[in-house]
């Protein structure tokens, strides 16, 4: 435990690092997620063939290799990314394929009805997406949403691997500092992932409480 | 139909195996033909020592590095690592009478070396393991067999102009989270930008990229990285540290400590050292074998 104390500033900068790289990251997700799923049902084929082909390459890609990519593929044709945006973007582009499929499976939980309903009131497609369909979708999208979002936190672990000095990086440096405090360092790394993911979980139920709908 | 394409799949993957265990049977006859140290048929030790219970297994278990050129480098074909940490444990299991087959090798990297020792899941670990105060307080350690040191390696024709640890200010410097020689820089270069990634070979791709400006750690996994770059890296030459390589054993197990550092001892005599020197960092780094160093028994 002392040794947790003497090493208490490592692990709040790990921490904030990991809560930054997550939130960060986790807005990109749900905001360019949000999107592709709207390309998916849309009804112009050439969107919906490019986000259909964006969700299939990216869900299948181990989340490592997009990294790779990103950090050192890029920088084969010239594009040198700094390895915090690396990270960041690795990991959004990487969690919106999820967010995409998960809001979609909400907005085909919504009746064609009502879709139907508002295009015959004379709303757009984009107003009947906006106006009905999403504000339905995103009510049962809530707790798978927030599952992905929780693998996401626990995902931006690989970027210790990519140059990053988050909370699972500490692992190997404080091991070589006193390998005898390995339980130590495992409780201290463990505890501050939950620190995110326990209030992210409590959050995504009070929401999904509030939100819910009878039908 | 649908059975019939299981069926059709699964008989597929069947033959696949069988032709995989066809193969690793053909390299494991290859490896025997170059057996390096010769083992010993006859060797008595007393009862209730380590060196009894491995010899009476007619087995062992070493871990050692998967992925450094030169000291313990996995070869995907054989699927058993090669190098100078790999040949020194192979001396050490020859004198136990134990054949080269009966070695298990894990993988050990810089994080988990003491945790598996302390847990008995290795009996030794031969893994460019540098001596230090603070891990002979966890393990045992026999030898050094080899006195590496911190040094730095630099893009071809050094555009940087780095010709040691001073020059390093200000500039982006990668290696390993979790070695010593990137605790070195933080404790004693603070100006140091310092970039960790998990292995060395990505700092070896940053240094191509351009993403960082040099890469340091012990200068015999840099000469590994300078070997496999096709002149694109060099080396700098001015180790400014010591790191005297050892084998990590289980805390308090002195005759069995005793034993290796006789048997590295008479490896130097008997030329086998140099041998295996030669025959793997050497053959990379184009090295001659240097002088072994004194065995230190503390």
């Amino acid at each position: 435990m002392q040794f947790l104390i003497d090493n208490f500033s490592l692990l709040w900068d790990a921490f904030l690092t990991t809560l930054g790289l997550s939130a960060l990251a986790g807005l990109l997700a749900i905001v360019l997620g949000t999107l592709l799923a709207a390309a998916r049902v849309g009804p112009i084929p050439p969107l919906r063939g490019l986000a259909t082909f964006y969700v299939e390459v990216f869900r299948n890609t181990p989340l490592t290799v997009v990294f790779f990519f990103l950090i050192f593929g890029l920088p084969q044709i010239d594009i040198i990314l700094g390895f915090y945006t690396g990270a960041v973007l690795s990991l959004g582009l990487y969690t919106a394929a999820f967010v995409c499929e998960a809001v979609r499976s909400g907005i085909n939980s919504v009746a064609a009805g009502q879709a139907e309903a508002s295009r015959a009131i004379g709303l757009t497609f984009g107003q009947s997406l906006r106006e009905v369909v999403l504000p339905q979708a995103f009510r049962t999208v809530v707790p798978p949403l927030g599952n992905v979002i929780i693998a996401m936190v626990k995902n931006s672990s690989i970027a210790a691997g990519f140059a990053i000095s988050e909370l699972s990086s500490l692992l190997p440096r404080l091991v070589n500092a006193d390998a005898g405090q390995l339980t130590a360092i495992l409780l201290g790394v463990v505890i501050g992932y939950m620190l995110i993911t326990l209030p992210l979980a409590f959050v995504v139920h009070r929401v999904e409480r509030r939100v819910a709908i009878l039908r | 139909m649908r059975t019939t394409r299981y069926a059709a799949s699964l008989a597929a993957a069947g033959l696949m195996l069988a032709a995989c265990g066809g193969s690793e049977a053909g390299n494991q006859a290859e490896d025997a033909a170059e057996n390096t140290a010769e083992v010993q048929e006859d060797v008595q030790f007393d009862a209730g020592t380590t060196m009894a219970e491995l010899n009476e297994a007619g087995a062992m278990t070493v871990g050692t590095k998967f992925d450094q050129p030169g000291f313990g480098l996995l070869n995907p074909n054989t699927q058993a690592p090669e190098g100078f940490d790999v040949e020194i444990a192979k001396i050490i299991a020859a004198e136990l009478g134990i054949e080269e087959d009966a070695i298990e090798w894990v993988e050990t990297v810089s994080a988990n070396r003491e945790p598996f020792i302390q847990n008995g899941q290795v009996d030794i670990v031969a893994a460019t393991y540098t001596i230090n105060d603070t891990r002979k307080t966890l393990v045992d350690f026999a030898g050094p067999y080899y006195e590496a040191g911190q040094d730095i390696m630099v893009a071809e024709g050094n555009p940087e102009g780095i010709e040691g640890p001073d020059d390093l200010a200000g500039k982006n410097v990668c290696s390993v989270e979790g070695s010593t020689p990137a605790q070195n820089i933080r404790d004693n270069y603070p100006e140091t930008t310092l970039t960790l990634f998990d292995v060395y070979s990505k700092c070896a791709d940053a240094l191509s990229a351009g993403q960082v400006q040099a890469v340091t750690t012990d200068n015999v996994i840099l000469l590994g990285l300078v070997a496999g770059s096709d002149g694109a890296f060099e080396l700098v030459g001015n180790a400014f540290t010591e790191e005297p390589y050892g084998i990590g054993l289980a805390l308090g197990d002195t005759e069995f400590r005793n034993f290796i550092n006789d048997v590295l001892e008479e490896s130097y005599e008997n030329g086998s050292w140099a041998e295996a020197w030669d025959r793997t960092a050497g053959a990379i780094s184009g090295l001659e074998a240097p002088e072994p160093p004194a065995v230190d028994r503390y």
